[in-house]
């Protein structure tokens, strides 16, 4: 619970994917990281896109195994690292591109934020990402002022289900409006974590 | 956990001032076919460490990448087969990666390397 975990509905992996691919060429191809990658849906969809290389992060063990059973049905290789995302260590822009559905910080203020914060200085590219539209302000600006993206677009929005998985949704099932972002990051010779 | 990953990842411990590039403690190496993709490989040439992976190659068994490489390799059809099995076709199944300054070892089970930090690391 304390971690947010929803899992990304098909429906959202595929047109965030579909977009990627169709609209900007950023997936087949190209290294992509999924932050956050949960039973790894994002990544996999990458993978299915043809998507070179793929590197799916998550915090938790039971997610990962699960990812990795995942990918072995899929008979797709997609990388998995265990770490936590705020302090984790990466050389340099490897990474072309980076897909994630963050926790959006309902429980732990802020969470997403700080994914998008590591994103944008990992991606050599670009940055897709959900956020919910009612903090569709802060995002912009903290992106653009904070977190040194050049560029951050709204591609379209969303309707996130997420069923009542937990004892404090005090309604049978929600329906959250999200924003699918993509975000360009500086390219500087000076990015280090 | 291919090397390309491999290639990517730095020792996160407090205090470490250059935690890449991890070494490679084998236990078992797995073999995994790729389809060949000369641009990706060419493009990936420039982003590299390259003796991080000639060293870490090495250590999983595989002997065949030269100690020193330039562009003009990549013209080399040869040279092109061998940084793609290192790359994207040598896989480390079980073993460790070991931060370079402090000796702390971080298991990789099932191919994927656990790099989460004990409370006094952070």
């Amino acid at each position: 619970i304390d971690l947010e975990q929803y899992p990304t509905g098909p429906h959202i992996a595929s047109r965030m994917l579909y977009t990627a691919e169709n609209s900007f060429g950023d997936v087949s191809d190209k290294v992509v990281a999924d932050f956050g990658c949960g039973c790894g849906t994002l990544g996999l969809a990458a993978g299915l896109l043809g998507a070179q290389h793929v590197i799916g992060l998550d915090i938790d063990d039971q997610s990962l195994e699960i990812a990795s059973i995942n990918a072995d049905d899929l008979e797709l290789d997609m990388n998995f690292v265990q770490c936590d995302i705020k302090n984790f260590r990466w050389r340099d822009q490897i990474v072309d591109n980076v897909i994630m559905n963050p926790p959006f910080g309902t429980r732990k203020k802020g969470a997403d934020m700080d994914f998008l914060s590591v994103a944008l200085k990992v991606a050599s590219q670009a940055v897709y990402s959900l956020h919910k539209t009612t903090t569709r302000d802060h995002v912009k600006r903290t992106a653009l002022r904070d977190y040194n993206a050049s560029s951050a677009e709204i591609l379209c929005e969303l309707r996130f289900d997420v069923p009542c998985l937990y004892k404090f949704h005090k309604r049978k099932e929600v329906d959250i409006a999200v924003d699918l972002w993509r975000f360009v990051p500086q390219n500087s010779q000076v990015k280090r974590l | 956990m291919r090397l390309l990953t491999h290639n990517m990842l730095s020792s996160n411990i407090k205090g470490v001032a250059n935690g890449f590039p991890l070494r490679i403690e084998v236990e078992k190496v797995v073999e995994k076919q790729v389809d060949f993709n000369a641009d990706f490989l060419k493009n990936m040439f420039a982003k590299i460490e390259w003796k991080a992976l000639v060293d870490a190659s090495r250590s999983m068994g595989y002997s065949e990448l030269p100690g020193d490489a330039n562009p003009s390799m990549l013209d080399s059809d040869d040279f092109l087969q061998k940084f793609h099995h290192a790359l994207l076709e040598l896989h480390l199944e079980e073993g460790a990666l070991v931060c370079p300054e402090t000796g702390r070892k971080f298991p990789v089970n099932k191919g994927i390397p656990n790099m989460l930090l004990h409370e006094d690391e952070v």
